[in-house]
């Protein structure tokens, strides 16, 4: 017997019960497609994740408050930390440095009124972070040391108070009840996962120092972000600030009271969060193969007992052992091959459509069908269609064919 | 040649139903020469049946000899006995039993499928059914073809490897008189034609009458040979 006339004997014998062997099949396809829609939507989302943290830039790093577990009374990083880091002798890796203070506040037009985030920010947030003005022009100098009322606003921010996204400068908004002169419109970033980039306010850092988001001492800052002079130069940079700040903080050694955070960390820990969820997704799918592959094992027993003069017949006739085995193999294989197949289709299918609802509402999940996912559909359904034929086939094969024959 | 195709000494065969043990054949021996047609009869419960699966070789005897063309069969494992089956035993059953899917052909050739060896296997089976007057029903399925016709299919796939003996188990059972006349003057011609030594087990006195010798089995042993 060879495998092509044991495959297509398979084919006949399940065509003899088309419902029972669909049934069956569905099972599987219903397994293999929740574990490629699962994989492929989670990869998608990882896609997505690690695309809009890369978007950030590639060469930045975030300077935070606070360090390893144990150390007592961090002290906050502050505005004269961010200096020490401008300085080209001491950090000749680091080409820009801005420090940032955050924090949610009411913004009011008229009777328009939205919650959103403040930034107050320095004149080298534009080039660190590489933002543009559509209309207008960026914080100055001048203003810093001024403590100017000004502020500047995301796109969306502009739509939802003033209806329209541009020829709006020179309009006065209300932050918190205060008032400011908008001084220009953030270029479009376009939407993230996180944060939207577009619905945002920026104001100088000492207006927000001193008027909008007060902290304990005055020249703390919540955040700084630092450029390194590229990519390569990261790990160097990482290496300088964290000096400089160990000098200025006075911490003891390997009891850093700061976190440096690149941007490899946040890929890496975005990665590690959203690989988990998709093995998690995946593996409460890979259940349901698995009860597709019960259902295989049922309908091959149900088939072995009916089937009993056939293969006393077949044992009579000269069929040995592994004649048996091999022909109920290969059903259970079939099966569980077709369900494969068609579970691919469904699953791309399914994921497609996922992707579509996604990109509709704003969220970009691009579904990515692996060649390797396929591969590992098809060859995981064949196993399990193998696993829970073997029960049944072995069953088949070990009949005794006196008994076989007389069997009603 | 062997003297005898069959060879049979001091067969026992014990069932273990529960605690209690039944002795279906008591040191039965027999012989039977190539090219004879021989009946088995015996009452139900005699050890027909038992007698039937040993010489088939579906089964081995607790105990005693059987030598079948040659070949010590006694002891050998499942695989050995199932290729012994293929190559030197022809089976026809009383309820035919075919493939019911498959066409008279594909039931045909498969034992010539197990064998192992492919080679002309449409011509074999082919030739085999023209043998036994089907050359032109060879695709059709079992249920399109009447009980005699089915009949002559399994007659048909029993001598597809040419084996050493047909062993025939009540083949005119589940037939009508005129159709049951027609198998047995077939299995007898093809006797004649072939010198395939043929067995059948039967309880009809009509068919014992046309073999050459008869076999009565009671309580496990040959009561007496006519």
């Amino acid at each position: 017997m060879t495998i092509w006339q044991a495959f297509i004997e398979a084919l006949q014998s399940l065509s003899a019960n088309k419902l029972r062997s669909g049934l069956t099949i569905l099972g599987i396809v219903i397994g293999v497609a929740a574990v490629i829609a699962m994989i492929s939507i989670g990869r998608g989302a990882q896609d997505t994740i690690t695309g809009s943290i890369q978007g950030i830039g590639t060469n930045l790093l975030f300077v935070f408050r606070g360090g390893s577990e144990d150390v007592r009374n961090p002290q906050p990083v502050t505005l004269g930390d961010a200096e020490a880091m401008a300085d080209k002798f001491q950090a000749p890796s680091v080409e820009g440095v801005a420090p940032i203070l955050q924090g949610n506040a009411k913004v009011t037009f008229g009777k328009e009124s939205h919650l959103t985030q403040v930034s107050g920010v320095t004149p080298d947030y534009s080039s660190v972070r590489n933002i543009k003005v559509t209309e207008g022009e960026f914080i100055t100098e001048d203003q810093i040391l001024g403590q100017a009322s000004v502020a500047l606003i995301g796109p969306d921010t502009a739509n939802k108070l003033f209806g329209r996204k541009e020829g709006v400068v020179g309009e006065t908004i209300r932050i918190e009840g205060q008032p400011f002169r908008v001084t220009g419109v953030l270029e479009s970033k376009g939407g993230s996962s996180f944060s939207n980039q577009d619905d945002r306010v920026l104001i100088p850092l000492t207006t927000a120092q001193s008027r909008l988001l007060r902290r304990s001492t005055r020249d703390r800052v919540d955040l700084i972000m630092v450029q390194a002079i590229n990519a390569q130069s990261v790990p160097l940079a990482n290496d300088e600030i964290s000096e400089i700040l160990r000098n200025r903080h006075r911490t003891a050694i390997g009891a850093d009271d700061f976190t440096v955070f690149t941007q490899q960390d946040f890929l890496d820990t975005a990665k590690t969060i959203t690989q988990v969820l998709t093995i998690f997704l995946g593996g409460i799918a890979a259940i349901s193969l698995l009860v597709g592959g019960i259902g295989i094992m049922n309908i091959m027993l149900v088939s072995v007992t009916e089937r009993t003069r056939e293969i006393g017949l077949r044992k009579a006739l000269g069929a040995r052992r592994i004649d048996i085995l091999i022909q109920f193999l290969t059903e259970s294989s079939v099966l569980s091959l077709l369900g494969g197949v068609i579970g691919i289709a469904l699953g791309w299918t399914i994921s497609y459509i996922v992707g579509r609802i996604a990109a509709a509402n704003q969220a970009a999940i691009n579904p990515s069908m692996g060649l390797d996912i396929v591969l590992i559909a098809t060859l995981f359904s064949t196993a399990v269609g193998l696993f829970f034929g073997l029960y049944p086939a072995n069953r088949a094969a070990s009949l005794e064919p006196v008994e076989a024959l007389r069997y009603e | 040649m062997n003297e005898w195709v069959i060879e049979a000494k001091n067969l026992t065969k014990v069932y273990k139903m529960g605690e209690i043990e039944v002795e279906a054949l008591c040191g039965l021996s027999m012989q039977i020469a190539p090219g004879e047609v021989v009946a088995i009869m015996g009452p139900s419960g005699s050890g027909k049946s038992t007698l039937m699966n040993i010489i088939g070789c579906l089964d081995r005897p607790t105990a005693g000899e059987y030598i079948l063309d040659g070949v010590q069969v006694s002891n050998l494992k499942d695989d050995q006995l199932a290729a012994i089956r293929n190559r030197k035993v022809g089976f026809v059953f009383q309820s035919f039993n075919l493939l019911p899917r498959a066409t008279a052909l594909a039931n045909v050739e498969l034992p010539i499928r197990y064998s192992g060896s492919g080679k002309g296997r449409k011509e074999r089976a082919k030739q085999a059914l023209e043998s036994v007057g089907l050359q032109d029903r060879i695709y059709h399925r079992p249920n399109e073809l009447s009980g005699g016709q089915q009949q002559r299919v399994a007659i048909a796939r029993s001598l597809v490897n040419n084996p050493a003996i047909i062993l025939a188990d009540e083949p005119t059972g589940n037939l009508d008189s005129k159709s049951g006349e027609e198998i047995m003057h077939l299995l007898l011609s093809l006797n004649q034609e072939r010198g395939t030594t043929l067995i059948i087990v039967t309880h009809d006195p009509g068919v014992a009458s046309k073999t050459h010798r008869v076999i009565h089995i009671r309580d496990g042993m040959v009561e007496e040979e006519v």
